[in-house]
């Protein structure tokens, strides 16, 4: 049983955490989202002009989402540059886990790219990402219905825990990693993945713990949000 | 011609600049931060002039020498010119304004002067060498990402301590960290000047680089050499200019060079 967690935290505690908007003055919006040694960035452009054209939808802008590791932001061996088939498929789960929030039907035709990147990490960088980007939406003035937060929930060594880190995720006697994203706000799930097992029990137990995470999460989202806006005394 | 960049060649004649500068005034707040991906790479920095913003990271693999230097390391740069730092940016394979910063600016500018010892880097002559991947990224694009990313990949190169080799496994321990440094002789600097019409200006803007007609980064060392250059941009440039290039880029240099020398 893994009882007491490799970095002394308690079982619902996630790693430390600090967010900052408006770190990238080029972009319409952008964030940082630092959670444990896990860094994300995130900058938001657009609505601009989409090509290629027949991605245009007549209703709404269309959200395009870009999650990429630098070169020298994995654990081991430097990260070949270029998208890989893993980084496709968080960026499409990014957008799948955005969209519900957004509210984009004031630009038919366009795109809303947003661009996130990871400094360094030690697990948890979709959630990360996920987190920063939300941010760098609000940040760049778009309608939403909430911010999204998210969190990896699991189960290692038979102990329900929040929040992994690599080594949780290696964890020699097995480890379920799920990540889950949330509006908050209304607790609507935007984004639920899972690998290894858990029983139903378990994650039932897994997205309530996350739930009081992300509502932590949303709190230093808005509070660095307002932040920004803040008048300078 | 774009009208802002008419306005930038009318004014720069007259040696005004839109932010107040002279026209070999460097912005005032560059700044040098180390170890900002401790935890993943084996060193890293991040510079920023103004508000230009790049960060560069350096790791270490171990692979077999070239058959021509069979018995010294190699080093790769490489810089990506990220869609998050400027609405000009698109995704995709790496433009050529990318390759060429990465080969004539920081790959060139190491390897010619040479600033790092490859030799110190061979673990067994012919069958095992040290390779130092330097990747720089722009984080946001405010003009003068050269300089930016040439001093931040020294700076990524000072901060870097090997990891551990285990030479039975012939494998790297990334886990575990040496307090040895890369073999660092020099800190070759680069400086890029552009020609607007008949004047040079130094640290340009994106504004002043889109009114450029050619421009010239002269890389320099410590001791007053220059060991690499580069021309780029469809002008051309006198030999007068190439020597005041030169002189520029020795003075600039140098007071780029105090920030990360100590």
């Amino acid at each position: 049983m893994y009882n007491e967690r490799f970095d002394g935290r308690k079982s619902d505690e996630t790693r430390p955490i600090t967010a900052k908007v408006g770190i990238i003055p080029n972009a319409k919006g952008s964030a940082m989202f630092k959670i444990g040694n896990t860094v994300a960035m995130a900058a938001v452009y657009g609505p601009r002009i989409l090509y290629p054209k027949f991605l245009k939808s007549p209703d709404k802008a269309l959200l395009r989402c870009n999650y990429n590791m630098m070169s020298f932001s994995g654990s081991g061996e430097r990260v070949r540059p270029g998208s890989s088939r893993r980084d496709r498929e968080i960026s499409h789960i990014t957008e799948k886990a955005l969209e519900p929030v957004l509210i984009v039907d004031d630009f038919p035709g366009s795109v809303v790219d947003v661009y996130i990147e990871l400094l360094q990490t030690d697990a948890g960088t979709r959630c990360a990402g996920i987190c920063a980007a939300s941010m760098a939406l609000a940040h760049a003035g778009f309608k939403m219905r909430g911010l999204v937060s998210a969190i990896s929930v699991g189960v290692v060594g038979g102990k329900l825990v929040v929040d992994l880190n690599n080594q949780e995720e290696h964890h020699e006697e097995g480890h379920t990693d799920c990540p889950v994203g949330m509006i908050a706000r209304t607790g609507e799930i935007t984004l639920l993945q899972m690998d290894g097992f858990a029983t139903p029990d378990q994650i039932k137990k897994m997205v309530e713990s996350a739930k009081k995470a992300c509502e932590q999460i949303e709190e230093i989202q808005r509070k660095a949000l307002l932040e920004a806006y803040e008048v300078a005394k | 011609m774009n009208i802002v960049t008419s306005h930038v060649r009318t004014l720069i004649e007259k040696g005004i600049r839109f932010d107040g500068r002279k026209l070999d005034e460097y912005r005032k707040d560059v700044t040098v931060e180390y170890g900002i991906s401790k935890k993943s790479a084996e060193g890293s920095a991040r510079v920023k002039i103004g508000t230009t913003e790049v960060v560069a990271g350096v790791k270490f693999e171990v692979g077999k020498p070239y058959a021509d230097t069979a018995d010294q390391g190699s080093i790769i740069a490489g810089v990506e010119l990220l869609p998050l730092s400027s609405s000009h940016y698109e995704s995709g394979p790496p433009s050529i304004k990318a390759i060429e910063l990465a080969r004539a600016i920081v790959d060139r500018g190491i390897r010619e002067s040479e600033a790092i010892d490859l030799k110190k880097l061979c673990i067994k002559k012919g069958e095992k060498s040290w390779t130092v991947l330097i990747d720089n990224y722009t984080i946001n694009d405010a003009g003068n990402i050269a300089d930016a990313i040439g001093l931040c990949a020294m700076a990524a190169l000072k901060d870097a301590r090997f990891p551990k080799y285990d030479e039975k496994a012939e494998r790297v321990i990334y886990e575990e960290r040496t307090d040895k440094k890369v073999p660092l002789n020099e800190l070759p600097i680069p400086i890029t000047v552009i020609k607007i019409g008949t004047q040079l200006v130094v640290d340009p803007s994106p504004d002043e680089e889109a009114a450029m007609d050619a421009r010239l980064t002269v890389t320099t060392t410590s001791d007053g050499k220059v060991c690499a250059m580069q021309k780029g941009g469809a002008g051309t440039l006198t030999a007068d200019d190439v020597a005041k290039v030169i002189e520029l880029s020795l003075k600039k240099g140098k007071e780029l060079r105090k920030l990360i020398e100590k």
